[in-house]
């Protein structure tokens, strides 16, 4: 079973990325992330494999080690936040 | 006296006080406390200090460094903001009723240990930025900060390593000279004590017991004397007082042309490896950049910099210089030098490996990334642009190719631009060979010369086993520099050298009179090398 960190509501919606930056989600944009999701007060997470990090959480998201090439899969509470964190994802990642 | 031998990385002498520099000077105690919300109270409040502390730091770093450098201590101040580590910090000071300070060390070790233990080397180098911020904060918990706290008097710093963030916080006025343990010519503290003009040694076996006592610095013979008895000291002292004449001797000829005793003219610029760089370039009065490595921009980051952070960069330069010219030349990185993002493969032969040009030709995002931020900057004063490694006439062509493409794109884009001169590296034995048929494509040749003489002598300069084997001054490589130069001249191009040997005063007249137009050197030789032309007649 997965571990969900932080609030889960019944609106949980995702989608899958496969990262192209050369160094994966390293502290920059992850640290970016971890700003937009504090500002948005939405539950987000970033599942890598069988893991799990709250998106809120920079040593979390580190913690996964997510590699170029690597499929991750963003899950978001509310579809307008899902709809930013695409934007995100395409952008820096 | 006591005397130690190192390597020497930066020349000249520094008589003065040692400071011994250590980095864990905290020490960390396990206290056991009571009352936890105070002690939560006292570890927010440090945090605070640590935040502002960091943001002096970005602002000193972006100011004298660049941005790019700072970039790292943006990423401490997220790290340490971060739920997770303060959780860490909470859950010890409350369950366990421990000291913030041995709170905040534990929540280091943890996590540094958690990235050090994982598989891709980004990520497990990230440990020491945990440690870092960890120690920054018990630092200020024990009041015993970690914010170097350099004395009034200059001094001898001696370190058993230095780390970048740690010279970038020292007061350059008073550091008289660097000595650490580890850490090779091509460190960092070796490069800034090279451009500081102090000298500096590696290799030596450091010990705390030196701090506060007397010490000299022989960057020529690679000597430590601490406590110098009287004779050593006057001998030095008389040494010191002898370059210190010569280098006044030196100033005096700033604002002079570099010009021959015959009238004969020579472009005397610099070479440089960041935007601080030509601050120095300027203060030696250097007549312009001959050679910008743009490297600093790929390895001091995590990932490719992006055009806007390139155009920043170059554009500073072209505007500090003021009109003078600024010779660009794109990315000189490789599989030796490590920008590990690109996902380089190690390769049996570097030197001759997918490296400079061959990376651009190839991912070709990269190249036109970097052209377009050089030729945005050229409004902003007279820059070039030169291209390393070459060995045909195509892959000129193919360079112009791109070259008119991101013109193109610039124009539709309305994004102002102006022709720049072009120029290539001479600095294998093939360009050498077919100057005549380069010199059609482009505006200047420069010679790197510590490249043409590996590849021509076949002997690699990084093997210390083969250094009597590696004659710089071996005809076959003069023999090349000559007929470069007289090919570029037939057709067209003004043509210099950027290598080491354009600061080999032993040299300079042979360059001189085979017609060389432009030397480029290091910023602490313009002086001295314009002194030596000065002296020249080519007549």
């Amino acid at each position: 079973m997965k571990r969900v960190v932080g609030k889960r509501s019944k609106y949980m919606a995702e989608f899958q990325y496969v990262i192209t930056d050369a160094v994966g989600l390293h502290a920059r944009p992850a640290g970016q992330l971890v700003r937009l999701v504090k500002e948005s007060d939405c539950a987000v997470t970033v599942e890598k494999g069988n893991r799990v990090a709250d998106a809120g959480r920079l040593m979390s998201l580190l913690g996964l080690g997510v590699k170029k090439g690597d499929e991750v899969t963003v899950t978001a509470d509310s579809l307008e936040m899902l709809e930013l964190l695409k934007d995100f994802f395409y952008r820096n990642l | 006296m006591e005397q130690y031998r190192g390597k020497s990385v930066s020349p000249n002498i520094a008589i003065g006080r040692i400071w011994f520099y250590e980095k864990e000077s905290c020490q960390i105690k396990k206290r056991e406390i009571s009352n936890a919300a105070l002690e939560w109270k006292r570890y927010e409040d440090a945090r605070a200090v640590a935040k502002l502390q960091l943001q002096e730091l970005i602002r000193k770093v972006k100011n004298e460094v660049g941005e790019i450098d700072a970039e790292i201590f943006d990423v401490h101040e997220l790290l340490m903001e971060d739920a997770d580590y303060n959780d860490y910090i909470r859950r010890m000071i409350e369950e366990e009723h421990v000291g913030a300070e041995y709170a905040v060390h534990a929540a280091g070790d943890y996590y540094a240990e958690m990235f050090a233990a994982m598989d891709n080397e980004y990520f497990r180098a990230r440990s020491a930025d945990i440690r870092d911020i960890s120690q920054r904060l018990a630092g200020i918990l024990t009041d015993q900060g970690k914010k170097i706290q350099q004395g009034e008097e200059p001094v001898i710093i001696v370190a058993t390593d230095l780390m970048p963030s740690e010279t970038v916080q020292m007061d350059r006025a008073k550091v008289l000279a660097f000595v650490t343990e580890k850490g090779s010519v091509n460190s960092h503290v070796a490069i800034l004590a090279r451009t500081m003009n102090i000298p500096a040694l590696t290799a030596v076996k450091v010990r705390r017991e030196w701090n506060g006592r007397i010490g000299i610095v022989d960057g020529s013979s690679g000597i430590l004397y601490v406590d110098p008895d009287l004779p050593t000291l006057e001998r030095m002292r008389r040494y010191k007082n002898r370059e210190k004449k010569a280098a006044m001797e030196l100033q005096k000829l700033k604002g002079m042309e570099t010009v021959t005793q015959d009238g004969r003219q020579i472009r005397l610029y610099a070479n440089i490896g960041n935007v601080a760089d030509a601050e120095d370039a300027l203060f030696q009065d250097a007549e312009g950049i001959g050679l910008f490595r743009s490297e600093f921009l790929y390895l001091e980051k995590n990932s490719l910099p992006t055009e806007e952070e390139q155009f920043e960069s170059y554009r500073k330069v072209a505007e500090k210089m003021k009109g003078k010219r600024v010779i660009i030349r794109t990315m000189d990185i490789g599989a030796d030098k490590q920008a590990p993002y690109l996902g380089l493969e190690k390769e049996e032969n570097p030197a001759m490996g997918y490296r400079a040009i061959r990376i651009c030709l190839e991912q070709q995002e990269i190249f036109r990334t970097q052209l377009r931020a050089i030729y945005r900057a050229s409004v902003y004063g007279t820059v070039a642009v030169m291209f390393p490694m070459i060995i045909s006439v195509e892959e000129v062509q193919e360079i112009k190719r791109q070259i008119e493409t991101v013109k193109k794109e610039l124009q539709s884009e309305q994004i102002p631009f102006r022709d720049i001169e072009t120029g290539i590296m001479i600095e294998t034995p093939a360009a050498a060979l077919i100057s005549d048929e380069l010199a059609k494509e482009v505006d200047f040749f420069s010679i790197g010369t510590n490249d043409l003489s590996q590849y021509t002598l076949a002997v690699d300069r990084q093997n210390p086993r083969l250094e009597r084997f590696f004659d710089p001054y071996h005809p076959a490589v003069l023999r090349m520099i000559r007929m470069t130069v007289e090919n570029g001249h037939r057709g067209g191009c003004w043509v210099g050298i950027c290598g080491e040997l354009a600061a080999d005063l032993t040299l300079t007249e042979e360059f001189v009179k085979m017609g060389v137009d432009e030397l480029s050197v290091t910023p602490a030789m313009i002086l001295p090398v314009r002194e030596a032309v000065r002296s020249i007649s080519v007549s």
